[in-house]
């Protein structure tokens, strides 16, 4: 396990290294592309584009300027924005990360708990009217698009009814879990149950796919033969290992949401996070933002895939000596 | 007796032959770190099918039969060693010189649904080949259809079928009619009955026997089922763990195994019990085949065997003429050089006395 | 009914005498509702198991052997199945019993396996845990103690080092060891009955004889029956003492095995006797073998279901043959009943004569009517 572990660790950063690379050449090593002409603004004279270019060592080889932007950005971490001048890329994401970290977190333990559920009970009551409710609930929850909910949630919460029966509810934005974990909570409850909305009607659905066909399986009808309830049957053997691929689907949309997919819902709801700063700096094309947000997307999205493998070695005793 | 074993009264020409053919497939390693481990699947094979003849190759899973028929008509490459046809290497050609010689050389699959295309009619299943090797003009190729499948037993009207309209056997017989549309020299079959019912097989055994009387086919029939290839085939190969094991004439090999592992697996196979055939004590071998990624030293077969002795763990035994055509690759055979059930043979209860 | 009432009698005598037999089967039929209409999958199948005794159930694909026997233990679970008859053990009656009733019973008193032990356990627990699992699903015992009895199984099965290999996933274990173990897990409750589904179709020669010695064994240590069900003649004469021949979900032949394999006296069992190769009796030119396809369950021919195929057909075959003949060695045809033997020489020199006959009889085509060769359009 430790070596499988080990093995998986070194590809990851092997896959990093090879993104950071990409990403870099995308946005800096484009013909026709120059960060100087950006930075120096529009009409600048020839020698203020040579003064850019030189103090931010945009006239050294390709290789050199890798080099110094990765500098940079891990071991220096003093990497400044090309639009705010002085603004260090580095704390701004640290900053934002707890938002989104806090978000996705909560919204998944919910579209877990409701996607499991709903999914079993749908799979456990097939041919009964329970089955086609449950799956028809999903399907709305996963064609509302996440910011048309949103705005209808802060409407109603904010505005609409927030004088009656939403009083209770905090203004938007974001308050840190360690400065207050009860208006954390608060804050973020809205924006958790309207991102899970999409999530746990997609997964009650992959849920019951899985355990219908589980339930196919020999290994279903040795467990009938055997003896055991059906209820053993559905939880302990068809829900168990249905639940392989499930984790699996499970860890990549985490990582992604985490690296910055979850962009809409920070802006409906005004939380501060990854994906909101992602938005911003693509807006104003600041190249060492765009850097650093990918690069910290693309470290979320390689660690989820390595958490995905090394869980589903966890889960599957088949690929554990693989 | 039945057909004429031609490969004993007029031993034709030498067809098809394998020298030293190696086949190792790499195990799911991991690829930067971790040891590589290969799965010797077949390992130093040498073999050689006669004009006319039907060489039967049995085996358990995994003995590395049906590789070496893939080997034996190219369709996979091999590690080392020569696979040759009409005194011609083949091994290293290419796809495109390959044409001329897949024309002769067949293969039919175990599963005929699996190597069918379900979106094709038969019709074009089988003219397809025809196509590509030019047989003719279209009117042509479509005589030739209608043709192939009368010779297989089907229906000349079915050719706009698709194969899911068939039966098992039906579509075991389109499989052996695509094989047949290029007139091959060749047929290599790997388990082509092993999928049907037993009804069915017996049907399809006796058509592969009258194509061969018909159109002087010579076949490589690769099967688990030691009745079946005892029921077509004019000599046998023996495989365990990628290595052929024992080599000689059908009925010889069947009434005086000279391989323990021939041996045993003949006492192995079920049987009717009848007024011809009495029930009977056997041995059996214990344990399991081991792990060809981690085969045992010397003797493949020692870790099972109840004859063996020291020696066997310290020396791989080589094929060798035992008796006049008989090869065997064992140190202590159980037959002698005249061909007689060998004493030490007798004595564990060898299949001498079963009979 | 005095015909049907007669045939039960003898069909009785086929097995043991009623009131000791384990397990007593009478007119079982079960069938399904299909868009063609209702399929008889198994149609008024009658046979009845001594203790300890082992019926071989043989027949090809579509013959409704393995339906005939999950349907006994409630294990069809489509809902256009209708399972109806009557299957007393121990003079409970199995079809009429609710699935709560009838789940104490499985696994303690009625165990079954199932022909690929590859796929027949639950990839992500161990081996031991599922035989503990078993164990404690009848059995009041803790965990502990279930354990210890797994490790005494996998060691009464065979498999050797089981204190180490108990720990094992079913992955780790090859085919022969895995349906080792789930014969283990079959035991693990001394169940009185073992129901086993082509038990060792999925293995090697070498494997299967080993497995066979076991089940072997098994029988006379534990003293369970054993219903074997498999396509292979050979495998039957290898361990049964009573044999049922099926064709299209009924009895062709039923008898002592001896009395089947010396005499046998149905042209369907003639076929699976002569058209198989041997590797031990004398060497035949060609194989005669049986005309056409097993006859598919949705398309059973009106009268003798085996006649379409039938060398020996005539005007009788029209109408449907009941078993008789018996007392313990009856079969489901209308051939005179002494000349038998002299019959079956003649159909296989017939089969020799006639060369290849092609696989396209009526019933060579299969007749699934979602994918109709010629779609034809309703009013």
């Amino acid at each position: 396990m430790a070596m499988f572990i080990g093995r998986r660790a070194a590809a990851a950063v092997f896959v990093l290294f090879t993104i950071s690379v990409l990403v870099f050449l995308i946005f800096f090593a484009t013909p026709g592309v120059d960060p100087a002409a950006r930075i120096a603004g529009r009409n600048a004279d020839p020698a203020t584009l040579m003064q850019v270019r030189h103090e931010f060592g945009l006239d050294r080889p390709i290789p050199i300027r890798y080099g110094l932007m990765m500098e940079h950005l891990f071991v220096q971490r003093d990497l400044t924005s090309f639009v705010n001048r002085g603004a260090l890329v580095i704390p701004q994401i640290l900053q934002a990360v707890p938002v989104t970290l806090s978000l996705v977190a909560g919204a998944a333990v919910i579209w877990m708990v409701l996607g499991l559920l709903m999914g079993t009970a749908a799979a456990a009551r097939r041919g009964t009217a329970l089955d086609p409710l449950m799956m028809l609930l999903g399907v709305v929850g996963v064609s509302i698009p996440v910011y048309w909910l949103g705005e209808v949630v802060n409407l109603l919460t904010q505005s609409r009814w927030h004088s009656g029966l939403f009083s209770w509810v905090p203004p938007l934005g974001y308050v840190g879990l360690s400065q207050s974990p009860g208006q954390w909570a608060l804050h973020l409850l809205f924006p958790w149950l309207t991102l899970a909305a999409l999530y746990a009607g997609i997964y009650a659905r992959i849920v019951r796919g899985e355990i219908l066909e589980a339930l196919n399986e020999d290994y279903v009808r040795t467990a009938r033969a055997k003896g055991l309830t059906e209820r053993r049957i559905l939880i302990r053997h068809a829900l168990r290992c249905s639940l392989i691929p499930v984790v699996s689907l499970f860890g990549l949309d985490f990582g992604a949401l985490v690296g910055g997919s979850a962009l809409l819902t920070e802006v409906v709801f005004g939380l501060p996070g990854v994906g909101k700063l992602t938005f911003d700096s693509l807006q104003n094309l600041d190249l060492p933002v765009i850097m650093g947000c990918v690069m910290y997307a693309a470290f979320f999205v390689v660690l989820a895939n390595a958490v995905v493998d090394v869980l589903y070695a966890a889960l599957d005793p088949r690929v554990r000596r693989a | 007796m039945r057909r004429p074993e031609r490969a004993d009264s007029d031993p034709g020409e030498v067809l098809l032959e394998a020298r030293d053919l190696t086949k190792h497939f790499p195990v799911r390693g991991h690829s930067l770190v971790g040891g590589r481990q290969v799965l010797r699947a077949v390992e130093g094979l040498s073999l050689a099918v006669r004009a006319g003849e039907t060489l039967g190759v049995v085996g358990e899973s995994g003995c590395g039969k049906s590789t070496l028929g893939r080997c034996l008509v190219r369709l996979t490459d091999v590690t080392s060693g020569t696979v040759s046809f009409h005194g011609r290497d083949i091994t290293r050609l290419s796809r495109r010189q390959l044409r001329p010689v897949r024309r002769d050389l067949q293969l039919v699959f175990q599963d005929p649904y699996a190597s069918l295309n379900p979106r094709r009619r038969v019709g074009d299943i089988l003219s397809e080949p025809m196509q590509i090797h030019g047989y003719g003009d279209r009117r042509a190729i479509a005589r030739h259809v209608q043709e192939l499948l009368e010779v297989v037993g089907l229906n000349a009207s079915h050719v706009d079928r698709f194969p899911h309209e068939f039966s098992g056997g039906q579509r075991q017989r389109v499989g052996i009619a695509r094989a047949l549309a290029m007139n091959p020299k060749v047929i290599v079959a790997d388990e082509p009955v092993s999928a049907l019912d037993v009804s069915i097989q017996a049907q399809v055994l006796n058509l592969f026997l009258d194509l061969q009387d018909e159109f002087a086919l010579t076949y490589v029939f690769i099967a688990h089922d030691l009745g079946v290839v005892r029921h077509v085939s004019s000599r046998i190969v023996v495989m365990y763990l990628g290595e052929v094991v024992e080599t000689a004439v059908t009925d010889p090999l069947y009434d005086r195994p000279g391989h323990p592992y021939t041996e045993a697996l003949l006492q192995s196979a079920p049987d009717v019990e009848d007024e011809e055939v009495a029930p009977r004590e056997r041995i059996l071998l214990t344990g399991d085949v081991p792990n060809p990624v981690d085969k045992p030293s010397g003797c493949p077969f020692r870790t099972r065997c109840p004859y063996a002795q020291e020696l066997c763990a310290r020396e791989h035994p080589p094929l060798r003429e035992v008796a006049p055509g008989r090869h065997v690759a064992c140190h202590f055979p159980l037959v002698t050089p005249t061909g007689d059930v060998a004493q030490h043979a007798l004595s564990a209860g060898g299949s001498g006395s079963a009979r | 009914m005095p015909e049907s009432s007669l045939v039960r009698e003898t069909v009785r005598g086929a097995g043991a005498a009623g009131p000791e037999s384990l397990l007593d089967v009478r007119d079982l039929t079960v069938s399904f509702r299909t868009r063609q209409g209702v399929v008889r999958a198994v149609d008024g199948l009658s046979f009845s198991l001594a203790p300890g005794e082992v019926l071989g159930i043989v027949g090809e694909s579509g013959s409704g052997k393995s339906v005939s026997v999950m349907s006994l233990l409630g294990l069809i679970r489509d809902p256009n199945a209708r399972v109806e008859g009557q299957a007393l053990f121990r003079g409970r009656d199995l079809v009429a019993m609710r699935d709560k009733d009838l789940r104490p019973l499985r696994g303690r008193e009625i165990a079954m396996i199932f022909q690929d032990p590859m796929t027949a356990m639950t990839p992500v627990y161990t081996v031991g845990w599922q035989i503990a699992e078993q164990i404690r699903a009848h059995d009041d015992v803790s965990k502990r103690v279930a354990h210890e009895r797994a490790v005494e199984l996998l060691d009464e099965v065979g498999i050797p080092d089981p204190r180490r290999r108990v720990g094992d996933f079913p992955h780790e274990f090859s085919g022969g060891m895995r349906q080792r173990a789930v014969i283990a897990m079959a035991l693990a409750n001394n169940p009185s009955l073992l129901i086993a589904d082509e038990p060792t179709t999925a293995l090697d020669v070498t494997t299967q004889a080993q497995i066979l010695d076991l089940m072997r064994r098994l029988r006379v240590e534990h003293g369970s029956s054993i219903i074997l069900i498999t396509h292979d003649m050979g495998v039957v004469s290898d361990i049964a003492d009573q044999v049922l021949v099926m064709y299209a979900g009924r009895a062709a032949e039923q008898g002592p095995k001896k009395d089947v394999f010396h005499r046998p006296r149905h042209p369907y069992t003639w076929g699976l006797l002569d058209s198989v190769p041997r590797p031990r009796a004398e060497r035949v030119r060609r194989l005669p073998t049986i005309p056409g396809s097993p006859a598919s369950p949705l398309d059973v021919a009106p009268g003798c279901p085996f006649a379409p195929r039938c060398r020996m057909r005539h005007e009788r075959c029209d109408e449907r043959p009941e078993l008789a003949g018996g007392p313990a060695h009856v079969d489901a045809c209308w051939l005179p009943r002494d000349r038998r033997q002299e019959l079956r020489r003649e159909v296989v020199e017939a089969a020799v004569a006639e060369g290849d006959p092609g696989d396209l009889t009526e019933h060579g085509a299969p007749l699934d009517a979602s994918t109709p060769p010629a779609p034809e359009q309703g009013p």
